[in-house]
């Protein structure tokens, strides 16, 4: 079972759901669906094979040239009809070339647009979100669970469980929300301060619209009318001991319960399980973790023993759900000075949250499958 | 009755243009310009004091001319071309000279409006730090050497002068990096260098302010407020828009030259007093982290917004500068010759098709 299953809604209902055929494309960004009509009505596995052999086949260059906007798959072709490039690449392979030449060209010359936090949203749907989207379907295979219960317009903070080790887990909802999503709404996930400062790592996470984890930019966000996704166990939650698996942390100081509020903004709550066994942290090196200015550093059974094979995770089956909002409108602005009333919020998610763990956990029939 | 305003810093390019400006003003019936050396161009019918503002002097001749508008420009990233260059003496006019300048108009008594020229540089340039800047917010690492520590001192003296004289009304303009043909800012000379060394895994967030706009908005907080603005306090000034610092080396065609971050603090040093390179530690810094500010409360209070957006200010400034070793038009010609070619081959006639599937 190689298929990533979704749970159909809106307007995806009864579609036979192509995802494991897709080769991480997605229906919106194909305006001429013509090359995949003749594939419709057939068994969506049978071409599998075929299509992965074709596309292996291809020159690396030619793979390359595809990378651009609306990136699809080999589209199954009626022998005899286009040339040899057609037969090859599949029917609208030129308007996809013409896609994806226009892509570099704005690439190449600068002329895209970024938000002030530096999220550049072309980037993010054509390129990033293509990488992710084989470990989301293929290797996770996530299930995405009660996404309606992110409003279609307007502000929401999404509150998260922290586990993992890596981040995967708010990379993977981040690809949740923006290919399941039937508003095609877009995660702007809040990181720690530590994101930002490393290399590489900031300039990525700035470009795909994270940004920092403090109450002004969450409130400005939020403010936008943005759905915020914010993992408040934080640290403590991605580098807790594999022991202390699907046990929640402490919410940081409710922070973020004291920003919807101001905000006005729903809080919805979402459970993610799988990604706690993606690296079993067995330990902590704090010389380490020192050495290296990091908030701990995980040993594994296979790191750092294994080296870079050991950091390859474990190949876990996710659910991601999303539960009942809170809403937060009805309380006065200066109800977020309170401080009993945001310890009772914060609990309120928390529990929440870990109760739904409890019982996706229970249905769970195995930590692979 | 019209004003009398005074003008420090009115020998560079900026000051210049500032002063040519504000005496088209109908309320305005004098101006006085003042700075050390001798203007880089005419200042039209203004009055040329040469006069150094770290000395007393200065209140002499707030005094003689009875000024009312002190508008103060001379604050500067590092000595100009042709001075006795180098930090130390910059840093002497930016503190000591505003330091000298807040006296005198303190015993001034005719004074009744001030402007000061800052920097959004007082904000610092760290990751730690909020996405957006506003007015009010405190960050979490000051400047720590450079053009922005002192603008920083300097705003710490310009609010014991406000406290000191509340019928000053005292309006601090923060700017964003200022593009254009003044080359106010020293990012100016690093994007007209055709190499742009940059730091590896760090693409900043930029904010550019046109000269132009810059201009226009010391004239408005030098002038009377228009209904429903109040013109005294602190505001970020700056182009709308954002871009990052790889979209402004494509847009301006230049070549950029990732390097790890410490190689580059070191070799920055190292090329800076050979005078290869125009890269101060202060700018590495915003070259690294980046800063964006948020303009709402210029919009909104003081009534300004800039004609020209941070996109429209850079591609003035390529216009003027030029294009660099690598012009955004010949990537987009060659990428254009590409898409050409792949339509050529799209309508190719049938027997070459025929020919093609038989190879």
């Amino acid at each position: 079972m190689t298929d990533a299953k979704v749970i159909p809604f809106g307007d995806d209902e009864g579609r036979p759901r192509a995802a494991s055929t897709d080769r991480g494309a997605r229906p919106r960004h194909r305006p001429s669906a013509g090359g995949r009509d003749p594939r419709r009505g057939g068994p969506p596995l049978s071409s599998v094979p075929e299509q992965r052999s074709e596309a292996d086949a291809l020159p690396p260059g030619r793979d390359a040239e595809q990378q651009g906007p609306g990136r699809q798959e080999t589209g199954r072709q009626e022998p005899g009809q286009g040339g040899l490039l057609g037969r090859v690449l599949g029917d609208a392979w030129d308007a996809r070339a013409a896609r994806g030449l226009a892509f570099l060209r704005r690439r190449l010359t600068g002329e895209y647009e970024v938000d002030e936090f530096g999220y550049d949203e072309e980037l993010t749907d054509q390129v990033l979100m293509s990488l992710l989207r084989p470990v989301y379907e293929k290797y996770f295979r996530v299930e995405v669970r009660g996404l309606e219960h992110i409003p279609s317009a307007g502000a929401a903070l999404v509150v998260a469980n922290h586990s993992g080790t890596l981040p995967l887990d708010g990379l993977m909802l981040q690809v949740a929300v923006h290919d399941h999503h039937p508003a095609q709404r877009r995660l702007r996930l809040l990181g720690a301060d530590l994101v930002f400062s490393l290399p590489v790592v900031n300039e990525v996470a700035r470009k795909a619209g994270h940004t920092l984890a403090c109450a002004e930019d969450a409130q400005a966000l939020l403010t936008r009318g943005e759905v915020v996704g914010v993992m408040p166990e934080g640290f403590k939650g991605l580098g807790k001991p594999f022991a202390d698996r699907y046990r929640l942390q402490r919410f940081g100081r409710g922070g973020f319960v004291a920003t919807a509020l101001r905000t006005g903004a729903p809080i919805v709550p979402c459970s993610i399980v799988g990604a706690e066994e993606i690296y079993p942290m067995v330990g902590n090196s704090r010389t380490l973790a020192r050495l290296f200015g990091l908030p701990y550093f995980p040993l594994t059974p296979t790191f750092p023993w294994l080296g870079a094979l050991g950091a390859v995770p474990l190949p876990t089956k996710w659910t991601i759900q999303f539960g009942e909002p809170l809403a937060t409108d009805a309380y006065a602005p200066e109800a977020a000075e309170d401080p009993m009333l945001m310890f009772q919020l914060t609990d309120q998610v928390r529990e929440t949250i870990q109760h739904t763990l409890y019982k996706l956990l229970v249905r769970r029939r195995s930590v692979f499958f | 009755m019209g004003k009398v305003v005074l003008v420090t810093g009115a020998a560079r390019e900026l000051g210049v243009r500032f002063v040519r400006r504000v005496q088209r003003e109908p309320d305005v019936d004098r101006v006085v310009a003042v700075d050390a050396v001798e203007p880089v161009r005419g200042l039209g019918a203004a009055s040329f004091v040469r006069a150094d503002i770290r000395q007393p002097s200065i209140g002499t001749v707030l005094a003689e001319h009875a000024v009312d508008t002190v508008v103060h420009l001379d604050a500067q990233g590092a000595g100009p071309e042709g001075r006795a260059a180098g930090r130390a003496f910059a840093k002497e006019i930016n503190v000591i000279g505003a330091m000298q300048l807040l006296g005198a108009c303190q015993k001034a008594p005719a004074v009744r409006r001030l402007v000061i020229k800052s920097t959004t540089g007082v904000y610092g340039s760290a990751p730690r730090d909020p996405t957006v800047f506003d007015e009010q917010t405190v960050p979490g690492a000051l400047p720590a050497s450079g053009f922005a520590k002192d603008a920083v001192e300097v705003e710490g003296y310009v609010r014991g002068f406000a406290r000191r004289r509340p019928d000053v009304a005292v309006t601090v303009l923060r700017f964003a990096q200022i593009l254009g043909p003044a080359r106010e800012s020293p990012l100016a000379a690093c994007f007209a260098q055709p190499v742009l060394p940059t730091a590896l895994g760090h693409d900043p967030r930029l904010q550019f302010v046109h000269d132009d706009d810059a201009v226009e908005a010391l004239r408005l907080a030098a002038g009377e407020p228009r209904a429903g603005t109040v013109k005294a306090g602190t505001f970020n000034i700056a182009g709308a828009g954002v871009l990052l610092l790889s979209q402004c080396a494509r847009r301006l065609g230049l070549l950029t030259v990732p390097v790890p971050l410490p190689a580059l603090r070191w070799g920055g040093g190292v090329l800076r007093r050979a005078g290869a390179l125009e890269l101060s530690a202060e700018q590495l810094r915003l070259l690294t982290h980046g800063r964006v500010v948020s303009t709402v409360r210029a919009r909104e209070v003081l009534g300004f917004t800039p004609r020209r957006s941070t996109q429209e200010t850079l591609a003035a400034f390529a216009r003027e500068r030029g294009a660099g070793p690598l012009p955004p038009g010949l990537l987009g010609g060659a990428v254009d010759r590409a898409a050409a070619v792949l339509a050529g081959a799209r309508v190719r006639p049938p027997h070459r098709q025929e020919a093609e599937r038989n190879d």
